[in-house]
């Protein structure tokens, strides 16, 4: 039974890394993006007192430099316009005579996309963050132990993410269109996510609305253990909501998809 | 092994008329109408059986076919196949059924034919040894030696086609429903899946499940037909049975020499009924119940001289042609 999802996932892993020059794009903008956040950074952090922030400048740019080069790995908005293809052109009847979970077949398939663009991307961009002249240099990790936390942290937040966007696909058997569902992610999702702003640097009553959601646990968290913003028990404590994350994610959206599965409709005869 | 009993199913539609007020008014008020596409719906197939399931476009058989590879849920009725209910125990009953929907695709557009293979044989878990067995069986029956290492997206309709349904049997199906399997094929194609299926039946004692518009799959494949119209299902029966019932009307072709001084005339028969004639040849149709072909053939020796004389039964065709206008479909 693993075989299946274990085979899909190498073929699309495969497929994944064949788009080299897409890569190599993708790291170009990614890489000068980076630099203009920092800037903006650095702009607002001369102006303000440096010692009252509660993210040290150093913290920020590590921050960006980590946000960009896994970009494929918290991003929302990256789709599998194939799977909505499925859905809308009533292809998915072939999917749904397979002896598989729908649901997992999918969950491999996203995150074996997600697996092989990040990993075509993220070390020409952390190497080239590291070599950087001050300040716009990419900090180690302040020691072994927080390195592995973020290992762990960014893996389970990816799987967070994943099961999450599955609602955006799942979504689609009502909706018949990918746009709307997409929009509202993007937007919500990647704001509470601390994409837009480090969720540090946003004003109290909104951190209490992004603590209580997940989208901070696929972001936010992971990059902050990494800079050592996030201390060793805090990070602990938040690697166990993230699998209470994780855990509730999945069973929902199999419920949410059994439930749009008994009513699915085939699309063009 | 297949059994469905009194199964029904309709779809909402949503509808509104044309113009840009009744646009409006659908956005606050949507007005749906239900479609019945199937209404109790019961037949039982045999082990090893091939059958056409047949009806005009619009009449069900897709939506059968999907509601017995587990793909929709019906609003009410029981649907029993090899001892499963379809939609409720749908991983483990399809793992025993192939499926090959003529106007869609599984292949990975991508990627060479025989990735797509080797995926599925993952995913049906099928042992090395008989995923090799199919795999040269299938190349060989269906021809596929020249194709399989080419990318679906370059690969023609036909080649398309007979790598679909070698990817429906890879995991050795006890059933195989064919949905419209010879769409938009050419005549070569067309007997190369014909001549497959055959074989996979009768070597293998695979059932087959077939629609189609086309009646000469029909004719070379099903032994029975079950016809359905309008989501009712009108005929089921041996296609032999049906043929005498409805198929009762020949086409007579006599090619002949006039005597001099008498010329053919069309012989005043009950059901007879000359298509045209000239001086040497008549084309007559014959209502076999009405009139024997015997009969015709005296009459008309007593007035010419007969050169050669064919009698072709109606086509299949025809007869499912008129199966349809008895039924107003």
């Amino acid at each position: 039974m693993m075989r299946s999802y274990g085979s899909l996932f190498r073929l699309r892993f495969n497929n994944g890394l064949q788009y080299r020059t897409a890569a190599l794009a993708g790291v170009a903008t990614q890489f000068f993006w980076g630099m203009i956040l920092i800037m903006v950074y650095r702009a607002f952090y001369a102006m303000a007192d440096g010692a009252s922030m509660p993210m040290s400048l150093p913290q920020i740019v590590t921050y960006i430099w980590l946000q960009q080069a896994f970009l494929t790995f918290i991003m929302l908005w990256h789709r599998d316009n194939e799977l909505f293809q499925l859905i809308t052109t009533g292809n998915i009847a072939y999917e749904l005579c397979r002896p598989t979970d729908l649901y997992t077949f999918w969950y491999a398939k996203l995150l074996a996309q997600r697996l092989s663009s990040a990993l075509l991307r993220c070390s020409p961009i952390l190497i080239f963050a590291w070599f950087l002249p001050s300040p716009y240099e990419l900090s180690p990790p302040p020691d072994l132990s927080a390195l592995i936390l973020f290992v762990v942290s960014l893996l389970l937040g990816l799987l967070v993410l994943v099961s999450i966007s599955m609602f955006i696909y799942i979504s689609v058997f009502y909706t018949m269109s990918p746009v709307g569902s997409l929009l509202m992610f993007n937007v919500v999702g990647e704001f509470l996510a601390g994409m837009v702003i480090p969720v540090p640097l946003m004003p109290d009553w909104l951190q209490r609305i992004v603590v209580v959601l997940p989208f901070r646990w696929t972001a936010d968290f992971p990059f902050r253990v990494f800079s050592g913003h996030i201390g060793y028990h805090e990070a602990l404590s938040g690697i166990m909501v993230q699998l209470v994350w994780l855990i509730c994610l999945i069973l929902l959206g199999k419920l949410a998809m059994r439930r749009a599965l008994t009513r699915v409709v085939v699309q063009g005869g | 092994m297949i059994e469905l009993n009194g199964i029904s199913k309709s779809f909402k539609v949503a509808r509104r008329s044309s113009g840009m007020k009744n646009a409006i008014k659908a956005l606050f008020h949507r007005e749906y109408t239900h479609v019945q596409a199937l209404q109790d719906i019961s037949f039982s197939i045999e082990p090893g059986e091939i059958v056409g399931y047949i009806g005009p476009n619009g009449a069900g058989k897709s939506t059968t076919i999907k509601i017995m590879s587990g793909i929709l849920v019906p609003d009410s009725g029981s649907c029993r196949i090899l001892g499963y209910t379809p939609w409720q125990d749908r991983v483990n009953y399809v793992k025993q059924i192939g499926v090959v929907f003529g106007q869609r695709t599984q292949l990975w557009w991508d990627v060479p034919v025989i990735d797509s293979f080797d995926l599925l044989r993952d995913i049906y878990d099928v042992s090395p040894q008989a995923y090799r067995d199919n795999l040269d069986l299938l190349t060989e029956t269906l021809d596929l030696t020249g194709i399989i290492q080419t990318p679906v997206r370059q690969l023609s309709l036909g080649q398309r086609m007979r790598c679909e349904i070698a990817a429906s049997l890879l995991h050795s199906p006890d059933i195989l429903f064919l949905d419209e399997p010879t769409i938009g094929l050419d005549a070569v194609s067309k007997i190369a899946v014909r001549d497959f299926i055959r074989t996979i039946n009768r070597e293998r004692g695979v059932t087959v499940i077939l629609t189609t518009h086309d009646m000469h799959d029909i004719e070379a494949l099903a032994k029975r037909i079950i016809m359905i119209g309008r989501g009712k299902l009108l005929v089921d029966g041996k296609l032999d049975e049906l043929r005498d019932r409805f198929g009762r009307r020949k086409t007579m072709t006599v090619d002949y020499e006039q005597h001099p001084g008498r010329m053919f005339a069309p012989p005043e028969l009950p059901g007879v009924e000359v298509a045209n004639w000239s001086k040497d040849r008549a084309v007559i149709h014959v209502d076999t119940v009405q009139s024997r072909i015997s009969d015709v053939i005296n009459v008309i020796s007593s007035q010419v001289e007969l050169l050669d004389v064919t009698v072709e039964s109606q086509p299949i065709e025809e007869i499912i042609l008129d199966l349809y206008k008895e039924y107003e479909l």
